[in-house]
């Protein structure tokens, strides 16, 4: 139950921000790509709330504390380059995680088969654009570090345990910080420096616990179906 | 949406499940080859569309003009000679 609810609220939440990007993003061409990406999470997070419990009711009645996902990805889209930092420490992330899940045999096994595809598009769009961000402009260059820089202290927590969710988390770490070296090195990019957990981090989003900015984003998810319950297209 | 001015533009020729050839499907903006191809796939095969995708810069096709259609295209037309149906079959060909 815990595990469901952690993936899918991820899922959920990271769909609704890359879905404000509607109608703002720089281009036509990304606001579409951003889209899909949101799009795939969606479908993703209704097959996990839908395994829990009532798809719509855990979507749009919970109030924030009973929320599981990191608080990485309700951080707010900031500019391109920050929303792009954090496609790439999540998407490398949910990558690594469901081929594992994929390559087990639990209960997400089938999910993440599917998913793991997904994914790999969404971590492939985040690494191109940190190259060409990165290795860009000195203003595209400044603004990539900036998001990285910004969001280091909320990835520690993609790595804390998650009740139901049997694997190593420690190799996945390994990994996950092998692959996002790779790829800032590459872009000319610096890895932040600061602590990924502890005192300094950030990070209780899977005990409910979340930021500012997440209950406005909530409300705004939240409000027409609070307004109209039981309505439909 | 300024920025897209900037970027090249690039035409999509996507090759379907049950086709042969590439078919033009449409143009984008991206800033190189690599961005293209995804813009493309995002584009014009969301509904799996292709199995294949191509991407052209724009720049470099060489298309014929409107004003020299009919030099190019009209000395065809009366030249029915060049089509198989203008020609009968002899009774007893085999294998044709």
């Amino acid at each position: 139950m815990t595990a469901a609810l952690a993936l899918g609220d991820d899922a959920l939440v990271l769909s609704h921000r890359l879905g404000e990007w509607a109608g703002h993003a720089p281009v036509l061409e990304e606001e579409v790509a951003l889209a899909n990406i949101a799009l795939d999470l969606l479908g993703q997070a209704r097959t996990l709330l839908s395994s829990v419990g009532d798809e719509d009711e855990l979507a749009f009645l919970r109030e924030e504390r009973s929320f599981r996902n990191v608080q990485l990805v309700e951080q707010p889209n900031g500019d391109f380059a920050h929303t792009i930092a954090r496609q790439l420490y999540f998407s490398v992330y949910q990558h690594l995680l469901y081929g594992r899940l994929a390559a087990g045999e639990g209960q997400f096994a089938a999910l993440a088969a599917k998913a793991v595809k997904e994914v790999a598009y969404h971590r492939d769009h985040a690494e191109q654009w940190v190259l060409r961000l990165g290795d860009g402009t000195a203003e595209s260059h400044e603004r990539m570090q900036r998001g990285l820089d910004a969001l280091w202290r909320y990835t520690g927590e993609l790595f804390e345990p998650v009740e139901g969710l049997d694997l190593d988390r420690q190799t996945l770490g390994d990994d996950w910080l092998a692959a996002v070296t790779s790829v800032v090195r590459r872009a000319t990019l610096t890895l932040p420096t600061g602590p990924q957990s502890g005192g300094w981090a950030a990070g209780a989003g899977r005990q409910g616990l979340h930021t500012e900015p997440f209950g406005r984003m909530l409300a705004e998810m939240q409000h027409l179906h609070r307004s109209h319950p039981g309505a439909s297209w | 949406m300024s920025s897209s001015t900037d970027w090249p533009l690039w035409e999509v020729f996507v090759r379907s499940r049950r086709g042969l050839s590439h078919t033009h499907a449409g143009s984008l903006h991206a800033p190189d080859a690599e961005m293209a191809l995804r813009n493309a796939r995002d584009l014009y095969t969301r509904r799996s569309e292709g199995v294949s995708v191509w991407v052209v810069p724009s720049t470099e096709i060489t298309a014929s003009s409107p004003d020299e259609k009919d030099a190019f295209f009209e000395p065809a037309g009366d030249k029915p000679y060049r089509h198989p149906t203008f020609y009968e079959i002899p009774d007893g060909v085999k294998h044709l």
